[in-house]
């Protein structure tokens, strides 16, 4: 479990990025968190595994105290990151060498390496290229490459800061395939994103304002607001800003209409 | 006009890793067009654009604008390009410097410097206050607004946004495409890379597909959008609303599938509940 208490952070210059933030995120739950740019929500993700130390305040993992050196490594264990860029974070010339070389720096033994590798790939759906080179393949394969050298690592957790922004149409669509099968082996996510749709695939959305955590709740109750929403500069799926637009034109529809296919199901009945 | 006449491109030639990066491209971008080229990653979209703004040398083929080939200056100077995330190439000390940068180098007067880098800051709605501030002190939409304000004070004739909203928020993202609608209707002729199809959808009056190196696509964005064999070819999925209506039609709606805006779906929602 993640525990985020009164969570300050200030930059050197003095800007203040986290302003109080208070969080739980529990075993085995799939977050996603959306805010503005510069509302805070990397800072805040490179502090769940001690990337970035709080200037005031606290961030436990499994009770750990991140800001205190002895319990760097155990943190680190327990949370992996994925970043913006695939291409920053590929390092080798072959894909599983890539795959590898998170373990292999912490010294675990070739056997296990394999396992782990194999395993790592067959979840991302990326087994039939391990022998690639990263330099051949898409965006979207590049960062499921990415991620398999997190899953490799056998961190519990996983975050995932803004992942498919750089990404095209299919390349998204693959890599939140391969973050939802995650949630679904049980991995804990954090998902940091600009789309709304990606957000709406978690159980729990937490909207960050100025540094803090304006609101949390399940993607319905959250993009029911769409007003608000665009307020703070966010958006809603689709099918809620259709549905708000139909709603002011007198179509009775239900208030907290999520998807496309909910949206179909209602009117079909029409 | 631009004319890009039998473009190809190949990529460490002669070495086990060669790769055609465009393959016997032709096409025109006419004065006060606005055009999208889309196309998976590596489908040599990056690779076009460069050559089109004179920045990767030819291998083969030719570029034309205004009927004087890219390799002249005055060909160079028509066009501005904005490449993806520009604002990680900020460098100066302060807003104004930085902007001030490529109108120096074209070799301007002081005083037409300073009003151009007022202009342009005016024009991506950068309050003129700030030019006296550093650029790493501001949000990631606002120094995306700096960069491209320094790309504006050339006065390009023609520019090119390389995936111009990548990683902005919402709001930001909407404001920037007012600002490329704006810089449209003032006579700038625009060509934009975009992963977005709903950018394109909003956007774009012409749309060029690209996959494989080779040209899938040219036309409406509309029509692209209906045609999901191209659109899966080139790793292109429709725009959040089409496929909000497409997935309506299989649940049984007749709904008209041309709608790519939400104004245009609840217009046809509406017409198919009355």
């Amino acid at each position: 479990m993640i525990k985020v208490e009164n969570l300050r952070y200030a930059y050197d210059n003095g800007r203040v990025a986290l302003d109080g933030v208070n969080l739980e995120i529990a075993d085995g739950e799939f977050l996603a968190v959306i805010g503005t740019n510069g509302s805070g929500k990397s800072t805040l993700a490179k502090h769940f595994n001690a990337l970035l130390k709080p200037t005031a305040g606290k961030v436990y993992v499994d009770g750990l105290d991140t800001s205190a050196e002895k319990n760097l490594w155990r943190v680190r264990e327990t949370v992996g990151m994925v970043f913006q860029n695939p291409d920053n974070e590929i390092v080798a010339a072959i894909v599983e060498d890539d795959v590898a070389f998170g373990p292999e720096n912490l010294g675990i033994e070739p056997a296990e390496i394999r396992r782990r590798v194999d395993l790592a790939l067959e979840t991302v759906g990326m087994t039939g290229y391990r022998n690639f080179s990263p330099s051949k393949l898409s965006g979207g394969q590049k960062q499921r490459i990415a991620i398999a050298g997190a899953v490799a690592m056998r961190t519990r957790v996983i975050v995932f800061d803004e992942p498919t922004a750089m990404l095209d149409p299919q390349g998204r669509r693959e890599v939140l395939a391969t973050i939802k099968n995650l949630h679904a082996q049980g991995l804990t996510v954090i998902l940091i994103t600009h789309f709304m749709d990606e957000a709406a695939a978690a159980q729990r959305v937490a909207v960050m304002e100025a540094g803090r955590i304006l609101k949390a709740g399940t993607p319905r109750e959250i993009f029911s607001d769409v007003a608000e929403m665009k307020r703070l500069g966010l958006d809603v799926p689709a099918a809620v800003e259709l549905a708000e637009r139909l709603r002011r034109r007198g179509v009775r529809l239900p208030a907290d209409i999520l998807t496309a296919q909910e949206l179909a199901a209602v009117l079909k009945g029409k | 006009m631009i004319e890009v006449k039998n473009v190809s491109y190949t990529y460490a030639v002669g070495t086990p890793f060669e790769k055609n990066a465009l393959r016997e491209i032709s096409f025109s971008v006419s004065e006060g067009d606005f055009l999208a080229i889309a196309g998976h990653t590596g489908s040599g979209k990056s690779t076009l654009i460069q050559i089109i703004a004179g920045l990767i040398d030819l291998q083969s083929g030719a570029v034309e604008v205004d009927g004087e080939s890219i390799g002249v200056q005055t060909a160079r100077r028509k066009i501005g390009i904005v490449f993806q995330y520009p604002e990680h190439q900020l460098f100066e000390e302060t807003v104004a410097k930085d902007i001030a940068f490529g109108p120096r180098n074209f070799g301007l007067s002081e005083t037409e410097i300073s009003k151009r880098v007022e202009e342009a800051m005016k024009f991506v709605g950068l309050d003129f206050a700030l030019k006296d501030v550093s650029p790493f002190e501001l949000s990631g939409g606002q120094k995306r607004r700096v960069a491209i304000a320094g790309i504006l004070a050339l006065k390009p004739k023609y520019l090119i946004l390389d995936e111009p909203t990548a990683g902005l928020d919402p709001k930001a993202r909407r404001n920037l495409l007012a600002e490329i609608k704006k810089l449209h209707r003032a006579g700038v002729t625009i060509v934009f890379v975009s992963h977005s199809m709903e950018d394109i959808a909003n956007l774009a009056r012409r749309a060029v597909v690209l996959a494989q190196g080779r040209i899938l696509f040219d036309g409406e964005p509309r029509k692209l959008f209906a045609q999901e064999k191209i659109l899966d070819a080139a790793g292109l999925l429709p725009p959040p609303v089409t496929q909000l209506i497409l997935e309506l039609n299989r649940a049984g709606l007749s709904v008209d599938a041309g709608a790519m805006t939400l104004d245009e779906a609840e217009r046809e929602i509406l017409r198919r509940l009355n």
